[in-house]
Formats: structure tokens, C-alpha cells, sequence
């Protein structure tokens, strides 16, 4: 599904992603760790298409598309959805109409019909259920005045509601209290599925243990040094990114 | 006095031969102005003596006076010398015969607004018969109004019609002398609005300008008065959405609003005046001079504007708090774009005791445009327990534009409770791409936030109207990012 080449991106004049080769199937669930500045929150942002982030190499296709050629947007319509570590406010939006105009520009893209309030109510209902959220919600500025928490459940509903091919979760679980983490997890397990994959950007091996990944990589200076499945995490957990480093250094 | 009015009036009859008044009827008056200007004006609407005197007291003040310069707006000198001062209505000859022959362009916003087509001939002026409906509609209307008691008309038809009331009430609220504009337009004022609400009558519909027959060429002054008799309650609704171009740059209109005891009157604005092209050529000067006056005892007056229109703006509707217990409220979304300069806001004049006034001001700029909020809330020392609140956000959109907040406080009564509060905000990259990211287009992202950040004036806008103000600000802000 996601096909990412020998990709090169950088920031100003700072290099951060150097030769990153990743290659993701339908189904499957990729875990990214890594240490502070290793390029795993850049490589989320340049698929997601972020435009602060030139690429300078390599290629990344998705489904089959160049995906460098797309604006974010047309990312997002096609199917790649980004869970941000750090989820913007945008006062007076409400947050029911931001997800209504999403879930609209999908489908049109996908030439359906604009979704009608009342399905729209009961479907963002259900979600807001299973990730233990109030109703309430909906009627609030997207993020605006939301704890962390709150904000990160907010980014799993959108996630839920969007249905995407493609879920890349930045640091979801960075700043959540352990109710947080399972409600978080919950909704991205119900996801699960054989048609849709996921990559988790972490820091911790404690997201893993909620959201069982079949693959895990380690990301180093703007490469994978390292790739295995659920056990390197419990093993980075013991032994820490230097042990990683050196063993790819030997 | 009749010796000199005896002078004056042969001279007019001297310059102004009979005959003349017909032809400037169909060919308008030549550019300049001059007290026979102000006497041909007066003559041609057929006016009363009164109506004469008053626009030659005006005329012989603005003559005395300056033309301001505090505003935070920029514009070349105007030459008031080469100014038609009343402009004749065009004839169907001169009109597009149809929609074929409109500039494209308009009729492109026209879509984008949502216009029904059956109205887009009749704003853009098409000489059909086409004014078709509108003009049965507004016969319906007109019967529903008279049987409620309900005056709405032309100025000219209220001067004629209803001298005593035009009298007791014109220029008690915005007097001649108030300001240069005002004093130029109660000279030479062409046309103009009149409503009067009798006692403890509710207007049964809202009052709109769209339906007041003669409505089109009131010109660049225009004059309306508002009466609110005793516990009487009305909604007017002025402007449209729709582009509006005009000939005139100069818009000098003056409106005055009178609220007795108990009565409520809401008047709310879509301005939305040809505001010149991307590089700030053209587009009209819209220097408006809009007055409330609570008179009575627990009165209302709101004000609820959206002024999106014009090169520059520069208004501020304000409140007279003079009966006991009355409620000043104002409302306001202003955006400029491109070059656009807008000087706007209010003042609320707290003369009764426990007065109370509310002032949202939105200000949205974009492009190279100048957006200034300039509002002066004042409680005078017999205005016991006056309270304002007043809350005064902008939103800038893009590095060139400015947002400016002038806000003057002169309290005179220690009980009064004054609150002031003022933000500025940026629409922040992270907001679009975080809108890109869930799918929203960039142009989509911008209106959302815009109306997110507008929303509390538009829940002010009766139904309709917010639809569609929403559709405008989206259009004005056209290409602001990007």
C-alpha cells in the first residue's frame, strides 16, 4: 500500500530524513521508534505532505500513486489519515462541522453523496462511544480548550469517522493517562482491519502493549537501522537506542 | 428672510428656466455644487418650503466646515466641484437587455452567491419587464404593512406624504451640522428610506429595502429615517449581497433611528459596494453617518453590520442611550481585502440610568488591507449603573495587512461597569494544514475558520441573511491565501 524509497527530506537546511526505505501492506501494523530527532514525526509530516518539508530524494508511492505529486489534501482524500502529536485549535469551528466537511470531501472524491446530518449524527455518536468520549463534544471548537487527552481522543474519532486506507499515528500516546490509552487503543484496534494499515509513531513500548504491532522498526538519523516484530520493542525497552545504534554501527 | 428667498428663488427661476427641471430629470445636473444645486434638488422632488430651508441650513454649514482627517483611511482629495449631485435614473435604452450583455464577471459572483436567476437580471440592472415578481410581492406586502398601520416608503414620498412626521423627526438624531458628511448629505440628499411604526404595533415582516418600489437609484446620498413609535417593535434589513457598482465613488449616506419608550428596532446591514480591483483601483468611499437614538424609557436599538464593500469604510453606528433602562447593541464583521481601508466601529452614549450596551466587532483583513476598529463608549455623570461589555477581535490573514483597535472610554460615573476585551489572531499555517490533512481544501479551510471566527455576529443576522453574508465573506475572501 505504502511504498517509501531511499526518501531524502529536510527541513530548511537541516537533512533529517536520509535514505528511509519503508514498505507497508494492506493489514499490517508498523510501530516507528526511535529516539528525539531520529525523523520519525518528519516522515509522518512528508507523507502527510506537510509543505514546510522539502524532499530531495527518492520516491513514495501509495496505492499505486506518486504520492509526492499530490497536495495534502488529495493525500487525505485518497486515503492517508495523520493523528498530529500536537492537534491545532481552530476557535469557532465547530468540531462537528470540521469532521461533517471531511467526511464530505472523502466521499465526493470518492463521487458519493454529501453524508445527511441525521446518518452523520448517529455515526459520530457510535465512534464517540467506543473511544469513551461526551457527545458534547461535537458542539465544542475543534480542540479549542481540550486537555491533551481530549485532543487525542478527538484526533481517533476524526480517524474513525474517515475510514482511511492509511493511519499514521504521531506520538498518540504521548501525554495519556492510562484510561486515555485504552480508550485511544480501543478505537484503533476497532480499526484493524485487512484492508487498512497503520503506523505507530512511539516513543515508548507502552502504546504496544494496547495496539499489537506486526512490524517494528528503528529509525536512526533519517534511516531504519533496524527492523523486527513485536519483541525488538520489548528488547529496546531493556536495552535502550544505543544498543540499536551500536549493533547497526558494528 | 423673504427678500433674500425672493432673490433666490428669481434666480433660480432665472438659471433654472421651466423646462430645465424636466431635463435634469433626464440628463441629471452637471457636475458642481452651489445652492441652486441644492434648490434644483429640492425642486425637482417637489419638495415643501420647510424640506428647502432645512437642505439650505445644511449646505450653508458644510460650508463652513473641514473635511475630517482622523480617520486611519488614505484616499486622494475629493473635488466636491466635480461631483453630479443628482444623477438621473437611467433609461431602459441605456440598460443591458439582458443577461447576455452583464459582465461576465458578475454574473460568475452572482452564482458563487447563490442568486436565483430570476433576481440576477433585476441587480443588474437589465431593462426587462423582468422586474417581474418582485413588484407583486411588494404590492402584497405594502397591503399587509398598511393594514398593520405600518408607514414604509421612499423619503421623497414620506416628504410629500407625511410632512409632519418628517419634520418632527428629521436631523434629531444626526443634526445637520453633526459631521462634514452628514452635513453634505442633508443638503443634497436624493433619496432615502422611511419607516414609521405607530404605538405597541409589531411590524409584522421584516422591513427590506429590496422591497420598497423605487428603490434603485436613491443614489450616492441617500437618507433614511426610522420611527419607532411607543412599544413598538421592527426589523429592517438594508443592502444585499449581491455586488453592487456604481458610477458615484462618493457614498455619503446618513441613517437616523428613533426608539421611543419600550420600543425595539433592529437594523441590520449587508454592505457589500464595488471595492475596486486587486490593486485598489476604484471602488466607492463609503463615509456613512448611522445614528440610533433609545429615546424612551426601556428602548432598544441593535445594530448588526456586515461590510465586506467599498475602497474605504468608514461608519460607525452608534447608540444613544438617553431613556432609563435602554439597550444599545452593535454587531459588527468587517473584512478587507486586496487594498481595501476600513475605519468602522461604534459609540454607545450612556445618558439614562442602568443603561446597558453590547459591542462585538469582528475585523478580518487580508491582502494589503487595512482594518481599524474605532469605538468610544461613554457614560455620562447622571448615568447611574450604566454597564457596557465590549469585545473587539481580528483575525489577519497572510503579513501585509494591519488590524489597528482604537478603543476611547470617557466614564463620568463611578457605578458604571465598563469590560473591554480585545484579541488578534492569525489564521496559522498549522490550522490549514491540519483542515488539508482531514481533506478540506485550502480556499474551504480559510472560509471555515473566517466563519468560525464571525459566528457570533452572524447568529445576530436574521436567518437568511447569515446564509447568505456567509456566502459573501467566502467570496471576498477569494484568493486572500495562497
Amino acid at each position: 500500500m505504502l511504498d517509501i524509497k531511499d526518501l531524502q527530506a529536510r527541513i530548511g537546511e537541516t537533512e533529517i530524513l536520509r535514505g528511509l526505505t519503508l514498505n507497508v501492506k494492506a493489514g499490517e501494523v508498523h510501530a516507528i521508534m526511535g529516539p528525539n530527532g531520529s525523523g520519525k514525526s518528519t516522515l509522518a509530516q512528508v507523507v502527510a505532505g506537510h509543505e514546510d518539508y522539502e524532499v530531495t530524494g527518492g520516491s513514495v508511492q501509495f496505492k499505486g500513486k506518486d504520492l509526492l505529486e499530490l497536495a495534502p489534501e488529495e493525500r487525505a482524500r485518497e486515503g492517508i489519515f495523520l493523528g498530529f502529536q500536537y492537534p491545532v485549535e481552530i476557535p469557532g469551528v465547530n468540531n462537528a462541522y470540521l469532521l461533517k466537511a471531511a467526511v464530505n470531501a472523502k466521499r465526493q472524491h470518492q463521487g458519493l453523496d454529501e453524508i445527511d446530518a441525521f446518518e452523520f449524527l448517529k455515526l459520530a455518536r457510535e465512534k464517540m462511544a467506543l473511544l469513551e468520549m461526551d457527545p458534547k463534544f461535537l458542539n465544542r471548537g475543534v480542540n479549542e480548550g481540550f486537555s491533551g487527552g481530549e485532543k487525542k481522543r478527538n484526533e481517533i474519532l476524526q480517524m474513525a469517522m474517515l475510514e482511511p486506507d492509511l493511519a499514521i499515528l504521531d506520538e498518540t500516546d504521548s501525554g495519556l493517562d492510562i484510561d486515555a490509552l485504552k480508550a485511544v487503543a480501543n478505537g484503533v484496534n476497532a480499526l484493524r482491519s485487512p484492508d487498512r494499515a497503520i503506523i505507530l509513531v512511539t516513543h515508548y513500548q507502552r502504546l504496544l502493549d494496547y495496539i499489537e504491532p506486526d512490524f517494528v522498526h528503528v529509525l536512526s538519523a533519517g534511516r531504519i537501522i533496524r527492523s523486527g516484530d513485536k519483541s525488538l520493542a520489548l528488547e529496546l525497552e531493556k536495552k535502550g537506542y544505543e544498543w540499536v545504534r551500536e549493533a547497526a554501527n558494528a | 428672510m423673504s427678500t433674500e428667498s425672493e432673490n433666490i428663488e428669481e434666480l433660480v427661476n432665472r438659471r433654472y428656466a421651466h423646462g430645465f427641471v424636466t431635463d435634469i430629470a433626464s440628463e441629471g445636473l452637471p457636475p458642481g455644487l452651489n445652492e441652486d444645486v441644492v434648490r434644483a434638488i429640492s425642486a425637482l422632488k417637489e419638495e415643501p418650503e420647510f424640506m428647502l430651508e432645512w437642505r439650505l441650513r445644511a449646505y450653508r454649514q458644510w460650508l463652513e466646515m473641514v473635511e475630517p482627517e482622523w480617520a486611519h483611511v488614505h484616499y486622494p482629495r475629493i473635488d466636491y466641484n466635480s461631483i453630479s449631485y443628482y444623477s438621473a435614473p437611467k433609461s431602459d435604452k441605456d440598460r443591458p437587455k439582458s443577461l447576455d450583455e452583464v459582465d461576465p464577471k458578475l454574473l460568475e459572483t452572482y452564482d458563487k452567491l447563490g442568486i436565483p436567476l430570476h433576481e440576477r437580471a433585476r441587480l443588474a440592472g437589465v431593462a426587462v419587464d423582468a422586474v417581474f415578481d418582485s413588484v407583486s410581492v411588494a404590492t402584497t406586502f405594502k397591503k399587509k404593512l398598511s393594514e398593520a398601520g405600518v408607514i414604509f416608503c421612499s423619503f421623497s414620498e414620506a416628504v410629500k406624504n407625511h410632512p409632519e412626521l418628517v419634520r418632527k423627526y428629521l436631523g434629531t438624531v444626526v443634526p445637520q451640522r453633526d459631521n462634514f458628511f452628514a452635513a453634505l448629505n442633508s443638503a443634497v440628499f436624493s433619496d432615502g428610506s422611511f419607516v414609521y411604526i405607530p404605538k405597541g404595533v409589531r411590524c409584522p415582516m421584516e422591513l427590506s429595502t429590496y422591497f420598497r418600489i423605487n428603490a434603485a437609484n436613491t443614489g450616492q446620498f441617500e437618507r433614511t429615517l426610522i420611527v419607532a413609535d411607543e412599544g413598538s417593535h421592527v426589523s429592517y434589513l438594508e443592502g444585499c449581497t449581491a455586488p453592487m457598482r456604481d458610477e458615484n465613488q462618493l457614498h455619503a449616506a446618513v441613517v437616523e433611528l428613533v426608539a421611543l419608550k419600550d420600543a425595539e428596532i433592529k437594523y441590520s446591514t449587508v454592505q457589500n459596494w464595488y471595492p475596486g480591483d486587486e490593486n485598489g483601483v476604484g471602488g466607492i468611499y463609503n463615509f456613512v453617518t448611522k445614528r440610533g437614538d433609545c429615546r424612551g424609557a426601556n428602548s432598544k436599538i441593535s445594530w448588526t453590520q456586515v461590510e465586506t464593500g467599498s475602497a474605504i469604510t468608514w461608519k460607525y453606528p452608534s447608540c444613544i442611550l438617553r431613556g432609563n433602562n435602554s439597550v444599545g447593541e452593535f454587531y459588527s464583521v468587517a473584512v478587507a481585502n486586496n487594498y481595501q481601508q476600513a475605519d468602522t466601529g461604534t459609540k454607545m452614549i450612556h445618558i439614562g440610568r442602568n443603561t446597558r450596551s453590547t459591542i462585538v466587532s469582528k475585523g478580518i483583513s487580508a491582502g494589503h488591507a487595512q482594518n481599524a476598529y474605532r469605538g468610544l463608549v461613554r457614560v455620562m455623570p447622571q448615568a447611574q449603573g450604566a454597564r457596557n461589555h465590549t469585545q473587539c477581535d481580528s483575525l489577519l490573514i497572510g503579513k501585509e495587512c494591519g488590524a489597528h483597535t482604537f478603543p476611547y472610554m470617557e466614564i463620568k460615573n463611578p457605578s458604571a461597569r465598563i469590560e473591554h476585551e480585545a484579541t488578534t489572531s492569525k489564521i496559522s499555517a498549522d490550522q490549514l494544514f491540519y483542515c488539508r490533512q482531514r481533506g478540506i481544501s485550502e480556499e474551504d479551510a480559510v472560509n471555515m475558520i473566517v466563519n468560525g471566527f464571525c459566528k457570533e455576529v452572524f447568529n445576530e443576522l436574521p436567518m437568511e441573511f447569515a446564509v447568505e453574508a456567509q456566502a459573501l465573506l467566502n467570496v471576498s475572501l477569494e484568493g486572500a491565501v495562497g
